[in-house]
C-alpha cells in the first residue's frame, strides 16, 4: 500500500470505530447530530470537495457528485425526519471509500505484477574511460561504442559481444526461463540480464532504436488502441450517468406531485426522496468503468509475461474471434536456419581412423542414430575445416559435430568464394564445398539430386560460401521432410556440402531447414481452440510445401509464391471469409512479410526481437518463435473476453434489478451499497483473473 | 514529436478524462493515456514547445482531476 492508501485505511478504520462507539453512547439532539456529522466529514470530506470542484469546473455528473448528493440527501432526510438515524449516510460514504481503496489496491497490485516487463528499462550503460568504468545515460551512447556489462546488470543497448562469454537471462523479454549462452560474435539484445560473465559489447543500435526501447514503447502505447467493449463502456457511461440522475430527480418529484394533485393525499416527499437517493447510489457506474479496462490490462499484462506482446485491447478482442490462421513457412513453422539433417560418408580411405570406416563402402548416418563411426569422422573433419567459418552453413556443421574443436589441428584455411573451403586437417587436405568445388579440385563424385526450386538452388549455390546474413532470405531453403526414408543419397531436400579428403570424394553432408518440434502441436491446439482453417503460404516448391503441410495437418497450402504474391493470396483469403466476425490471423517471422502482417486482420510477428520492421508492422509480437504461443495468445484473448462479458452482464443485471427494486421502495440504502461497492469489488476480483494465464 | 510522461492518477475514468482534456490543449496533436502503465504519450503539433505545452496540459488536467500529476 502506498501512502495515500494507508491514509485512507486509517480514515476508514477511525470512521468505523467512531460509528461503533456512537452506537453505544446515548446522546440525543444537537450533540448527536454534531458527532455524527463529524464522522461523516472525516470519512467523506474529499468526496465532497471533489464534487464541489467538479461543479465549479462544469463537470456535474461524476461519481463524486453522485455520492455527495446521495449522502448529503440522506443526512438531510434523517434531520428532517428527526429519526436520529444518521448511520445510513455515513455507511454509504464509508463503504464507498472501502470500495475505492480496494479498487486502487487491486489496480496497484496488478500493475506491479506486470511491472517485471516494465522493469527492463536499463538506467545506465558502462563505458570504459581511462581504465575506469563510467556510468552514462544509455541515450548518450553512440552506435559502435563499446560498453561493458557486468554480471547482474541489464544489457542496455543492442550489440555484438566482442569479448567475454556469459549466459543471458531473457525471461523478462521472452518468458523463457532457460538462460541463453552467448560468447564472442553473438548478438545480444537489450533488456536481457547478464548472469555470469563480464562482457564487452559493441553497440549496433542507438538506445532509442534498441529492442528494449521498442518494447517499452509498444507496451506504453498499447492504450492507444481501445477495444470496442471499452469504447462501449465509456459511451455508455457518458449517457448513463446523466440519465440516471434525471430519473432519480423524476422519482423524487413526480410521484409526490401525482399524489398531491391527483390523489389529494400527502406527498410523502421524504419517502420518495429517499428512494431517489437509493437509486443514485445504486446507479454509480464504477463497476463497469473500472473492471473492463482492468480486465484488458490484466489480460495484456498476463500475456506479456508469457512473451506475447499485444499492442492494444482491440487486438486482444479481435484475437478472440480468430477463425483463420495463415502461416508463413520458413522461420514460422520451420526453424529457418541451417541444421545438419544427414551425413553420408563414402569410403574414407586415408583418414586417420580410416581403416575402420573403410570397411563400409557407403554408409548412412543420421543425426538421430548418431553412432556411425564414418559419419562422425566425416563430420569431424568437415567441422575442423570450417572451424574458422562464421557462415551459417559452417556453423551448422560445427554445431552438429558438437565436440571441442582443436584449432591446432587445422592449418592453411582458404576460403574460395562461391565454392567452399579448403584446409589442412592433421596434414590432410580437406575440401568442403559445393559441386563446383569438387569440379575445381577434379574430384569425382555423384552429384546428389536435391529437391529445390530454381530460385533456391541458385540462391544456395551462389551464396553457399559467401558471407551472408545469419538469417536466410524468406523461404531460402527447402525442407528435409522426407528424412524418414533412409538410404539413398539422392532426392533429398536441402543444401549439400561435398567433402573431399586428399583429392578423393569422402561423402556429403546435407543441411536443411527443419520443422519446429512444436509446430504440429501448435496447429492441433489452434484447431482445438476453434480455428476453422489453417493455411500455409510459402515461396518453396510445391511438393516440399505439401509434405510439410501434410505432416503438420495444415488444411491449405499455397506454394511457390513470390513475396508480392503473399499479399494477394492473403487478400483472396480475407475476401473468401464467410463472415466478417471471424478474424484472419497471419503469423510470420517478420522477415520480408511486413506488408502481409499489416494487411491481415491481426498480424503476429514471431521471434521478432531485434526486428524493428516486424515489431512496427505486427499487432501481436511473440518474443520467442514458438508457434504454440499463437494458440496460447488466442486462448488468453478468449479468457479475457469471457471475463469482460461476464462483468458487463453481471454488473448490468444486478444494477438494473436493484434500480427497479429501489424505485419500488423494496431495496433500501443497504442494498444500494451492495449494488455499488459489492458489485464493483466482485467485478474487479473477476478482472484480475485475466492476469493468470500460465495454464491457459 | 512524441514524448512519453509518467503520470499519477487514481481512477481509469479520470485517466480517460485527462486524455480527452489533453487532446484539446493547443499544441497537442494527439494524446494517449495508458492508465495501467501510468504513462501519457503526447504527440506535439509541429513547432510546438513541449515544455510550454505540457504546462498547459497539466493546468487543464488539474481542472478535471485535481489530484493528478504529470512529470515533465
Amino acid at each position: 500500500m502506498n501512502r495515500k492508501q494507508k491514509k485512507m485505511l486509517i480514515r476508514i478504520i477511525t470512521a468505523a470505530a467512531a460509528l461503533a462507539a456512537l452506537f453505544f453512547i446515548p446522546v440525543t439532539g444537537i450533540l448527536r447530530l454534531a458527532l455524527y456529522l463529524a464522522v461523516y466529514i472525516e470519512i467523506g470530506y474529499d468526496i465532497l470537495l471533489k464534487a464541489g470542484r467538479g461543479i465549479i469546473n462544469g463537470r456535474v455528473f461524476d461519481e463524486n457528485f453522485l455520492m455527495a448528493i446521495a449522502t448529503v440527501g440522506t443526512f438531510a432526510l434523517a434531520i428532517y425526519d428527526r429519526s436520529g438515524d444518521y448511520n445510513e449516510a455515513i455507511a454509504v460514504m464509508l463503504f464507498y471509500q472501502v470500495g475505492e481503496l480496494f479498487q486502487s489496491y487491486a489496480i496497484g497490485k496488478s500493475r506491479r505484477s506486470i511491472s517485471a516487463l516494465m522493469d527492463i528499462r536499463p538506467d545506465y550503460a558502462n563505458i570504459e574511460k581511462d581504465g575506469n568504468l563510467e556510468q552514462v545515460d544509455p541515450d548518450e551512447v553512440e552506435v559502435g561504442s563499446i560498453i561493458i556489462v557486468r554480471p547482474g546488470e541489464k544489457v542496455p543497448i543492442d550489440g555484438v559481444i566482442i569479448e567475454g562469454k556469459t549466459s543471458l537471462d531473457t525471461a523478462a523479454l521472452t518468458g523463457e526461463s532457460i538462460p541463453r549462452t552467448a560468447s564472442e560474435g553473438d548478438e545480444v539484445i537489450s533488456g536481457c540480464i547478464n548472469m555470469t560473465g563480464l562482457i564487452k559489447v559493441r553497440t549496433t543500435r542507438e538506445f532509442g532504436e534498441s529492442t528494449v526501447s521498442k518494447i517499452l514503447e509498444l507496451v506504453e502505447e498499447s492504450g492507444a488502441h481501445k477495444s470496442k467493449s471499452e469504447n462501449f463502456i465509456s459511451r455508455f457511461a457518458r449517457v448513463y450517468t446523466p440519465a440516471v440522475c434525471l430519473t432519480a430527480l423524476a422519482l423524487a418529484v413526480i410521484p409526490p406531485l401525482i399524489r398531491i394533485i391527483f390523489l389529494s393525499t400527502a406527498g410523502e416527499w421524504n419517502i420518495w426522496i429517499y428512494r431517489a437517493l437509493t437509486f443514485l447510489v445504486i446507479s454509480c457506474p464504477c463497476a463497469l468503468v473500472i473492471s473492463i479496462p482492468l480486465t484488458f490490462f490484466a489480460g495484456i499484462g498476463g500475456a506479456s509475461r508469457e512473451g506475447i506482446l499485444v499492442k492494444g485491447s482491440d487486438y486482444l478482442e479481435a484475437l478472440s474471434k480468430t477463425g483463420y490462421v495463415v502461416f508463413d513457412k520458413t522461420g514460422t513453422l520451420t526453424k529457418g536456419v541451417f541444421e545438419v539433417t544427414e551425413v553420408n560418408a563414402v569410403s574414407v580411405k586415408g583418414l586417420l581412423y580410416g581403416s575402420k570406416a573403410a570397411s563400409h563402402n557407403e554408409c548412412h548416418f543420421s543425426k538421430e542414430t548418431g553412432d556411425d563411426a564414418a559419419g562422425k569422422i566425416l563430420l569431424e573433419y568437415a567441422a575442423l575445416a570450417e572451424s574458422a567459418s562464421s557462415h551459417p552453413i559452417g556453423r551448422s556443421i560445427i554445431n552438429a559435430y558438437g565436440g571441442e574443436i582443436d584449432r591446432s589441428r587445422v592449418t592453411d584455411i582458404e576460403e574460395i568464394s562461391g565454392h567452399g573451403i579448403v584446409a589442412r586437417v592433421d596434414g590432410l587436405q580437406v575440401a568442403a564445398g559445393n559441386i563446383r568445388m569438387m569440379k575445381l579440385l577434379n574430384v569425382e563424385c555423384e552429384p546428389s539430386e536435391v529437391l529445390m526450386s530454381d530460385k533456391v538452388r541458385h540462391d544456395c549455390r551462389s551464396r553457399l560460401f559467401e558471407s551472408i546474413d545469419c538469417r536466410l532470405p524468406d523461404d531460402g531453403i527447402t525442407d528435409c521432410s522426407s528424412s524418414g526414408e533412409a538410404g539413398p543419397i539422392n532426392r533429398k531436400e536441402g543444401t549439400v556440402v561435398y567433402i573431399s579428403v586428399n583429392g578423393s570424394y569422402a561423402g556429403n553432408i546435407i543441411i536443411s531447414d527443419v520443422v519446429k518440434p512444436s509446430a504440429a502441436e501448435a496447429i492441433r491446439s489452434l484447431k482445438n481452440a476453434g480455428v476453422k482453417k489453417t493455411v500455409m503460404l510459402t515461396g518453396d516448391v510445391k511438393n516440399v510445401a505439401d509434405s510439410v503441410a501434410a505432416g503438420l495437418g495444415i488444411d491449405e497450402v499455397r506454394a511457390e509464391l513470390l513475396p508480392g504474391d503473399k499479399v494477394k493470396e492473403l487478400e483472396r483469403l480475407i475476401s473468401e471469409k464467410e463472415t466478417d466476425r471471424q478474424k484472419l490471423v497471419f503469423a510470420g517471422d517478420g522477415i520480408n512479410d511486413a506488408p502481409v502482417l499489416i494487411r491481415a486482420d491481426i498480424g503476429i510477428a514471431m521471434g521478432a526481437l531485434g526486428s524493428d520492421a516486424a515489431i512496427e508492422a505486427a499487432d501481436v509480437v511473440l518474443m520467442d518463435d514458438d508457434p504454440l504461443k499463437i494458440a496460447k495468445a488466442v486462448r488468453i484473448s478468449r479468457k479475457c473476453m469471457g471475463i469482460v462479458y461476464q462483468n458487463i452482464v453481471f454488473a448490468l443485471v444486478i444494477k438494473f434489478a436493484c434500480l427497479l427494486l429501489g424505485a419500488l421502495g423494496i431495496a433500501n440504502m443497504w442494498y444500494a451499497i451492495f449494488a455499488d461497492v459489492g458489485v464493483m469489488v466482485i467485478a474487479v476480483l473477476n478482472a484480475i483473473r485475466a492476469l493468470r494465464v500460465k495454464n491457459t | 514529436m512524441k514524448k512519453t510522461y509518467k503520470i499519477e492518477v487514481d481512477c481509469a475514468n479520470c485517466a480517460n478524462l485527462m486524455e480527452e482534456t489533453t487532446k484539446k490543449v493547443e499544441g497537442v496533436a494527439n494524446a494517449v493515456v495508458n492508465f495501467m502503465a501510468l504513462k501519457m504519450t503526447v504527440e506535439f503539433a509541429e513547432g510546438a514547445d513541449d515544455k510550454a505545452v505540457m504546462k498547459n496540459v497539466l493546468k487543464a488536467c488539474r481542472k478535471v482531476e485535481p489530484d493528478c500529476e504529470i512529470e515533465f
